[in-house]
Order: structure tokens, then C-alpha cells, then sequence
């Protein structure tokens, strides 16, 4: 099967052939060739967005939310540039996306050409791989290997730049039988010693705590997570990447640890013997200062990538696959474990303290004295409203942290934040692109007023392309987590925190002159109604404007740099640790 | 902190150089000294790397070089199983007075001439990098001109070769693909198509070879 083509109508009949049905992206001059082309694909809708940054949040919603690869498109030089973010955000969170830029033609390169900017060695750091292409021949191979690349193994980033005059020349369009990728091969099938090994310690340990990540996620391996969880009663905390994991109203999750996770969530980790890190990576905003975390504990460590095992904490068990097939197997081999000994090992006693600790030190916030509108509240109701099947997208900051203590997490693949890179602007186009992905699902953006302001331009795109999103600003008029520290660590000089945004912008109003709804609500009593009114919206984007009090700050904290153990569940308020026996 | 080699076989492509050596810059790695050059396969080139880490960190490192998509493979050479060169150009001060003595440190570390003015000689040396600083120490107070030193390259000794078609990795199971396109099919390692050669394919750096006249600092043993 061959046929004549031009380069740029390979590559977009490449994409076809990857199975792609959405690009985000923007044209201009290096990437124009393939633009045309684009124009005749009935497979493939491109979604014009208003910014690249937006393009890459989109596709990496996308993609967060169904587990297929996003992709967005850019020009050279600015336009992809202003790729590197949402790349790089992809790359810390394992998203699978490839991004497409054009280059200037092979002749200019090195010239320092109109546009130019060497994009594959910018992203070289913050890609899993990147490829220039400048032979046209090499287009159809170079897409189907890009988009293997970033959906197997530990998935990730792939930008694939290619120059004017490649999509411009002809080419014999032959889609690839086979890969030339001699030194990639992801194990995801798990060594059987190592899990009979891990099944050993488990049945052994006293106080095990089954500490998940976005890799069970990614995995899609929830119901191997459950059945895990359950065979043997074994507590689970769920990292901000893995909320949703196992449903939060389940008897066996604690809750989300780190830097601002529950009490039950860290102590759990804190206290345990042996931690059963499944897709996690030990980051520093779970672990706090590394040399107190969970230091009687033992270490099971099971990731995609071996580089995550014993980076940061030294694994007693190192187990190296795809979480979906090492819960599996350890579901058998625990079995065996279990028949074996003759004896089910019992951690009643582990569990009823954490249930203690859970029922004392819940997950709350106080009302403001002043009567102005909680923030935690507005949040709560959007979940219990919405319900556990909405998509919840979020941006950074302690709308996000609220967000992670209050929505309904039940399922997974609802939850989609940038906790990584921590990119604040994230949520807007990550929720077009989810809603793109799951049209009959409603996506709600829980945002800032800091992060809105980056990133808002694409309700536009969501006005124009019919993408009904719902975003809550949670306006607090500030960049509410900096001025929480600078609260606490900073003697209240709020340096640059104050963004003055109850007055300007006029975000109900921004939101309508971007042809959608602006809704606004500051008091606690309208608060449901106006929610109501934002949900029977179904035709446009709708924005509503929450006034919260400004100084809410979020509890429970890990001060950065310091132990778990000292966790605080309000301002110099430490949970007594001595009391619960742990 | 102790030394280590690695040698890594790379994908004979475009940029592989960059890579590897940004990896290693920003994880926080120094590198001691870098050599890179072609292998018995065109495909493959070959990179020799020292660098000084401790245990955990040079894990860390070779994991991380690992996943890179151009890596093949990695082998930490150990020094004693080892066949370790280096070359260095070095040009010594010599008039009349002193050509003599360099002459005959030249020839105590079988060292060769390459070049003779009248005010200086030029070395040309081989060896393990001790063996070479040896010579640097005899030579200095003579007055080193300039000095011009290759990366380490290093071999194992005995009959096994890390570029064994044996050792390869094997091919990549077949992707996912949109129902209705061809299945993918992974080729088999070391019948890759070859780079194209584009107007910047040039990122190897070959090292050198010892001329022939050399002869190894220590007998090469058996094993």
C-alpha cells in the first residue's frame, strides 16, 4: 500500500492511521503545510485554540481522562515555546501527548531564520523522547513511533518537529509494519520472585499501608487496586494524582497524604511497617523531610520505571511493571502466601487505630467569623451537586488542595490537576479537553482567580467550538497559597500577593464577553441555587465568580522541609500523637 | 566518591551526544571525561564515560541514560577487567640542552615524537590514564607549551563483546493502532534503517586510535 503524497498530507494522514480524532492546535508559516491537508481529514476535528498553552493543557485533559494519546499543534519559534509548559507538565505527570511543531526549512536551520527556535534540544530535558524530521520518508515511521513511545511503557511527552520543506516535498506514503526502536523496551510484566517476595513481606508486616499513585491510574487498574485492598483489609491512602483510585467512601482509604493530606492519610504512612508504594514516586510533597518518612517502615516499590525505584526512598522490595499487572499477580501470589502459612494475617488492631484517628481528626474547615463565603464549602457543594461522574479539573494552589479534600472522589479518571509541575492556568483548557474527550460527562474547572487569569482566553474556544465547560473561580482575590505562607512564614507581608480581582476584572462579565455565561456569588444562602443555574446551562461555557473569604488558609500542613510527624491540623494546632498509641 | 566507566552503545543518530551529556549535567553529574565513536555496527555508535559517584547516584544515573529512547545498553566496566586508553598530545619546551633528557622520557613511557622545533617537542603517548599522569609529572618541569588529551576509551578484556547481536535488546512488541490500519510489527534489532544524513549529522566524535607503533602499557592478559 502506497501512494504519492505530500509530506505534510503523510503526516496528517500519519495521525489518521495513529487513530487520532483531535488535534488542539494554531497554525503559522513553518506549520502551514500541514494545515492544509488538515482541512480534507473527516477523521480528524482540530479544535483552533486561542493559545499553544491552552493546546497543550487540552490535549493533556484529553488524554488524562480517557488514557489515549493527546495531541496538540504549533508553529515553530513562539508557537512552540509556548508548548514547553504544558510538556512539561505532561512529563512530570505521565501524560501520554504528542505535540507537533513545524520547523523552518532544513536549509535555514542554524541560521537563526524568522521563527526559529530549536524546540527538540529546549524540550530535550522535559520530553520522554523528541524527534526532528527533515526527510519526508521518515514522517509516517517517525508518528507511529512517537505515538508508541508516549503511550506505552511509563507514558509521557513525544514532540515530533518537522521542517517546511519536508511536508512541502513528495513522498511515497507507506504507514510502517514494523518499529525501529532498538533501545526501548518498557518491562510491564512484573518478575514472579519479586512479587512472592512482596506477598512474604505483606503477610508478614503488622501495620502495612498501600500507598498509591497516578501510575494505578494510568494502569487503569482500580478494580485490581479494590480487590488488593480488600483481600486482606489493608489501609490505602491515595495520592493527589491517584485520587479516585479507590472511592473515598470506601472502609479501607485514609485519604490523601503530603504536605497538606489528612492526618489519617499521613499518619498511616508515618506509623506503618511496611509501605506498598504502588505508581508512586516518593515526591517530596507526600515524603516531607525524607529522613523521618515512615521511618520503621519497610518498602515494597512497585513502578513502570525503574528509575523511580530507590531514587528518593530505598526500596526493600523493588518491583519493576505495569501497576495493573503487578496488583494482579500479587492478588495470586498473596493467595498462595496466605494458603501456604495456613494463617490469614489479621491487622484489626492497625486499622481500628487509624478509624480512631480518622473519626478524630477529620478533614474540616471552620466558617469565617466574618460571615463572608468558605471556600471549602462552595467547593464541597459543587461535588455533592455535580456528583461523583463529573470531571473535576483543577489549577494550583489551595483551591486545588480544597478541591482534592472535598470532591466526591469515587471513580478514576475524574480528577485531573497538575501536581508535578504545579501549572497554574492548567484547568481551563484542561477541562475543554476533557470535555472534548467525554462530551456527555459535565466538567467543572475548579480554579483561582490567579490561575484563571492565565489561561481563560480558551473559553472562547469552548464558546466557539460548543465545549460547555463550567469553571468556579474560587476568588479570593489573591494568590491565595503564597499569602498563606506568607502568612505563616512570612510575618503577614503579603509581598505581591494581592490581586485586587473582587473588582477587576469583572470575571461574570469577562466570561460573557467570551460568549459565555458569567454568573457571580458571595454569600453562603445562594450558593446551591446559583451551582442550579450553572448546571442547567448545557450550550456554553459557564463561569461563576465565588467570592470566598480571602484569608481561608489550608489544613492540615506539613511545613515544607520538615517532618510528617509534625503535622499541623490548624495554625499551631499539632494532633496528639501520643494519645492514639500509634 | 570512587571512579567509574560506563559504556554505553547508542543509537548511531542525530543529537545522541546532547542527550547524554545534558542527562548527565542535570542530574547534577560531573563527567571526568567522554569518549565517543563508531562500533563494529554502523548503527551503533559507542560512548565511554568516567565519572566520579558514589554507589546509589551512579545507579540513578545509569537508570535515567537508560531510559533514554536512543540508549541501547549500558555496561559499567570494571577497571580490572578492564583494557583502559587514553591519548594525549603534549608539547614540551627542548632546546639543545634539554632535548635529550625529554628524549629519553619519551622513550622510558614508549612514548613517540611527533613533532621537533627548535625550541620544542611534541609527544605523542598512549595509555591508562596513570600511566599518562606519570609522564605529565616527569615532563612539567621541563615546560609544557600546550597539551591536548582524548577522552578514556575502554574494552573488556577476554573474548565477549558487549555489541554482541546475542546481547541486543529485544524488538518492541507491536503498538496499538486505530482498527482498520496495518498492525505494527517491530523490527528486529540491528537491521535498522539507516539515519538519513541530514546537513547536522554529524554528532560523533571519533577518538583517535592509537597508532600502530604503540604498544600496550601493560601485557594484555588472558581471561
Amino acid at each position: 500500500m502506497s501512494e504519492q503524497l505530500t509530506g505534510a498530507q503523510a503526516l496528517i494522514r500519519a495521525l489518521e492511521h495513529a487513530g487520532v480524532d483531535t488535534v488542539f492546535g494554531i497554525p503559522g508559516g513553518a506549520i502551514l503545510p500541514a494545515y492544509d491537508p488538515m482541512l480534507d481529514s473527516t477523521q480528524i476535528r482540530h479544535i483552533l485554540v486561542r493559545h499553544e498553552q491552552g493546546a497543550g493543557h487540552a490535549a493533556q485533559g484529553y488524554a488524562s481522562t480517557t488514557g489515549k494519546v493527546g495531541v496538540c499543534m504549533a508553529t515553530s519559534g513562539p508557537g512552540a515555546t509556548n508548548l514547553v509548559t504544558p510538556i512539561a507538565d505532561a512529563y512530570m505527570d505521565s501524560v501520554p501527548m504528542v505535540a507537533i511543531t513545524g520547523q523552518v526549512a532544513s536549509a535555514s536551520i542554524g541560521t537563526d531564520a524568522f521563527q526559529e527556535a530549536d524546540i527538540r534540544g529546549i524540550t530535550m530535558p522535559i520530553t520522554k523522547h523528541n524527534f526532528l524530521v527533515n526527510d519526508p520518508n521518515d514522517i509516517a515511521s517517525t508518528i507511529a513511533e512517537a505515538f508508541h513511545i508516549a503511550s506505552t511503557g511509563r507514558p509521557g511527552p513525544v514532540l515530533v518537529d518537522v521542517t517546511k520543506d519536508a511536508m512541502q516535498a513528495t513522498v511515497d506514503f507507506q504507514w510502517p509494519t514494523e518499529l525501529s526502536l532498538p533501545g526501548y523496551r518498557p518491562v510491564t510484566r512484573p518478575h514472579p520472585k519479586q512479587v512472592r517476595e512482596a506477598a512474604r513481606l505483606i503477610a508478614a508486616a503488622e501495620k502495612p499501608v498501600l500507598y498509591v499513585g497516578g501510575g494505578v491510574i494510568r494502569a487503569k487498574a482500580s478494580a485490581e487496586l479494590k480487590e488488593l485492598a480488600e483481600l486482606l483489609g489493608i489501609p490505602v491512602v491515595t495520592t493527589l494524582m491517584a485520587r479516585g483510585a479507590l472511592p473515598d467512601t470506601h472502609e479501607l482509604h485514609f485519604g490523601m497524604p503530603g504536605m497538606h493530606g489528612s492526618v489519617s492519610a499521613v499518619g498511616a504512612l508515618q506509623r506503618s511497617d511496611l509501605l506498598i508504594a504502588l505508581g508512586a514516586r516518593f515526591d517530596d510533597r507526600v515524603t516531607g523531610k525524607l529522613s523521618s518518612f515512615a521511618p520503621d517502615a519497610k518498602v515494597i516499590h512497585a513502578d513502570i520505571d525503574p528509575a523511580e525505584i530507590g531514587k528518593n526512598r530505598h526500596a526493600d522490595v523493588p518491583i519493576v511493571g505495569d501497576c495493573k499487572e503487578v496488583i494482579g499477580d500479587l492478588i495470586g501470589a498473596l493467595k498462595t502466601e496466605i494458603a501456604g502459612n495456613g494463617k490469614t494475617p489479621d491487622y484489626s488492631a492497625w486499622r481500628g487505630l487509624l478509624d480512631s484517628v480518622k473519626a478524630k481528626y477529620p478533614v474540616g474547615y471552620d466558617e469565617p467569623e466574618d460571615g463572608s463565603l468558605s471556600p471549602q464549602y462552595v467547593i464541597q457543594r459543587i461535588g455533592q451537586i455535580a456528583g461523583p461522574d463529573a470531571i473535576y479539573t483543577s489549577g494550583v494552589g489551595q483551591h486545588q488542595m480544597w478541591a482534592a479534600h472535598y470532591l466526591p472522589f469515587e471513580k478514576p479518571l475524574n480528577w485531573l490537576n497538575s501536581g508535578g509541575l504545579g501549572t497554574m492556568g492548567y484547568s481551563v483548557p484542561a477541562a475543554m479537553g476533557a470535555k472534548v474527550a467525554r462530551p456527555d460527562a459535565t466538567v467543572w474547572a475548579i480554579d483561582g482567580d490567579g490561575c484563571f487569569q492565565m489561561t481563560n482566553q480558551e473559553l472562547v474556544t469552548c464558546a466557539l467550538e460548543g465545549i460547555p465547560i463550567k469553571v468556579a473561580v474560587i476568588n479570593n482575590q489573591s494568590l491565595g497559597m503564597v499569602r498563606q505562607w506568607q502568612t505563616l512564614f512570612y510575618d503577614k507581608r503579603y509581598s505581591n500577593t494581592d490581586l485586587h480581582s473582587a473588582r477587576i476584572p469583572d470575571f461574570a462579565k469577562l466570561a460573557e464577553a467570551m460568549g459565555g455565561v458569567g454568573l457571580r456569588c458571595s454569600d453562603r444562602e445562594s450558593v446551591d441555587a446559583t451551582i442550579e443555574k450553572a448546571m442547567a446551562v448545557t450550550d456554553a461555557p459557564v463561569v461563576v465568580d465565588f467570592v470566598v473569604h480571602r484569608d481561608a488558609m489550608v489544613w492540615p500542613m506539613v511545613a515544607a522541609g520538615t517532618s510528617n510527624d509534625d503535622i499541623q491540623i490548624a495554625r499551631d494546632m499539632a494532633p496528639n500523637w501520643d494519645s492514639e498509641e500509634l | 566518591m570512587s571512579k567509574h566507566t560506563l559504556s554505553i552503545l547508542v543509537e548511531n543518530k542525530h543529537g545522541v551526544l546532547a542527550r547524554v551529556a545534558a542527562l548527565i549535567s542535570r542530574r547534577g553529574f560531573n563527567i571526568d571525561s567522554l569518549a565517543v565513536g563508531p562500533t563494529e555496527h554502523p548503527e551503533i555508535s559507542r560512548m565511554t564515560i568516567a565519572v566520579s559517584v558514589d554507589e546509589q547516584p551512579l545507579e540513578q544515573i545509569t537508570k535515567q541514560l537508560n531510559k533514554l529512547v536512543n540508549v541501547i545498553k549500558i555496561v559499567e566496566l570494571e577497571p580490572t577487567q578492564t583494557v583502559q586508553r587514553e591519548l594525549v598530545l603534549v608539547k614540551v619546551k627542548a632546546d639543545t640542552l634539554t632535548r635529550g633528557q625529554v628524549l629519553e622520557t619519551v622513550q622510558l613511557f614508549r612514548a613517540k615524537v611527533v613533532d621537533v622545533a627548535p625550541d620544542a617537542i611534541t609527544i605523542e603517548a598512549t595509555g591508562n590514564p596513570d600511566k599518562l599522569e606519570a609522564m605529565m609529572r616527569v615532563l612539567e618541569p621541563f615546560g609544557v607549551r600546550e597539551l591536548v588529551q582524548s577522552g578514556m576509551v575502554a574494552i573488556g578484556r577476554g573474548g565477549r563483546s558487549i555489541s554482541d547481536r546475542s546481547l541486543r535488546p529485544v524488538p518492541v512488541p507491536p503498538p496499538h493502532v486505530a482498527s482498520g490500519a496495518p498492525a505494527l510489527q517491530a523490527r528486529p534489532a540491528g537491521q535498522s534503517a539507516p539515519t538519513p544524513g541530514g546537513p547536522a549529522a554529524t554528532q560523533s566524535h571519533p577518538v583517535p586510535a592509537p597508532p600502530p607503533g604503540t604498544r600496550p602499557a601493560a601485557p594484555a592478559r588472558h581471561g
